[in-house]
């Protein structure tokens, strides 16, 4: 049985600190070029491989990751 | 890249616990702070515990935590905190009570009243987050400091013959007979963060038996204290606090566990680290 997996990132709120692009076995995550109001390059995924395992929303320090999955 | 099939409310299977505020954290980018917060306020949502938990802030980076939890909380002079804990736990028994503090609150100012309330078996949970450094006054040595490790006040290296040894603190309150439950966690890779997730929901548990202490160290990163990347300081973390402090339950339900020796609680020759 598969997974398939979408991470929605607050990015307003993510520090771009880079422990969920560690954290993540899928290797979805980047740091984005962009940065947000604060001034910090927040992450974004750059793939469609995510499994929704919620590895990178387990470490996230600030809590900005919401993880959606279903079974396909 | 957003695939709009899969982000509907019933696929959501993990988001921000409603127990933490919308306030943003004041702490650095990848500080373990934020993680530890989160699994705190996920066990007491998980219990459904919100109305009846109290927590106790300490001095330290952590003293805007009554900012970020939707719970009742205190705020405790340096140190003080378990002496807080304690009135608020015996004026309030049905209550659940914590405490968060860090090394520089907990295990250097407020050691007498952290012993004190383990040697008394007060009824309450410990959270103690551990980075090795006073991280918010500029990252100077700690009494957790590892021998060799560069701090603002050490910038040649702890050394034993002139600042003393690493204090273990976790190791010393497993000693004691008031405590019921000691373990130290960490929070840096997603496997950790579970493992002291179910370390929090056990100490917050203990609470019902009334039978003593529970204390929970988290070992966390500064990374700004100790001048690296987020993710750089989680693998200095792994190599070199690791050996001094290993993870692991300690004491459960009242008794050390069978793999606690003498030796791994009387470390007496602390592991020097080198490389940084």
């Amino acid at each position: 049985m598969a997974f398939k997996g979408q991470i929605v990132i607050d990015t307003e709120h993510c520090k771009g600190c880079g422990v969920c692009i560690e954290a993540c076995p899928m290797q979805c995550i980047e740091i984005s070029k962009n940065v947000n109001s604060k001034g910090y390059n927040y992450t974004h995924t750059v793939n469609d491989k995510c499994i929704g395992c919620a590895s990178c929303a387990m470490v996230c320090p600030d809590g900005v990751i919401s993880v959606y999955k279903v079974k396909c | 890249m957003a695939n709009l099939d899969i982000v509907k409310p019933e696929n959501l299977v993990y988001t921000k616990t409603k127990v933490l505020t919308d306030n943003v954290m004041h702490y650095c980018p990848g500080c373990g702070h934020g993680t530890a917060h989160r699994i705190i306020a996920e066990v007491i949502d998980e219990m459904g515990i919100q109305d009846k938990t109290i927590g106790v802030s300490p001095v330290g980076c952590s003293v805007l935590a009554y900012n970020y939890f939707d719970v009742d909380f205190q705020e405790a002079a340096h140190g003080r905190a378990p002496a807080v804990a304690t009135a608020i736990k015996r004026l309030n028994p049905d209550c659940f009570v914590f405490t968060y503090q860090g090394d520089g609150d907990l295990a250097a100012i407020g050691t007498a009243e952290t012993l004190h309330a383990a040697n008394r078996g007060e009824n309450i949970t410990m959270v103690f987050i551990n980075n090795g450094i006073y991280g918010m006054t500029g990252g100077q040595m700690a009494p957790t400091t590892l021998v060799g490790m560069k701090s603002a006040t050490t910038p040649y290296g702890r050394r034993v013959d002139l600042n003393g040894y690493p204090l273990r603190i976790t190791e010393l309150l497993a000693t004691l007979p008031g405590t019921y439950y000691v373990t130290r966690q960490s929070v840096h890779t997603p496997g950790n963060v579970r493992k002291a997730k179910a370390a929090i929901r056990k100490a917050f548990e203990n609470q019902k038996l009334n039978k003593g202490l529970s204390f929970v160290e988290i070992c966390s990163s500064c990374n700004s204290g100790w001048k690296m990347t987020p993710v750089q300081a989680n693998k200095w973390m792994e190599e070199n606090m690791f050996p001094n402090y290993p993870l692991g339950d300690i004491k459960v339900d009242g008794k050390l566990c069978e793999n606690i020796t003498a030796e791994r609680l009387v470390l007496d020759h602390p592991l020097t680290v080198v490389n940084k």
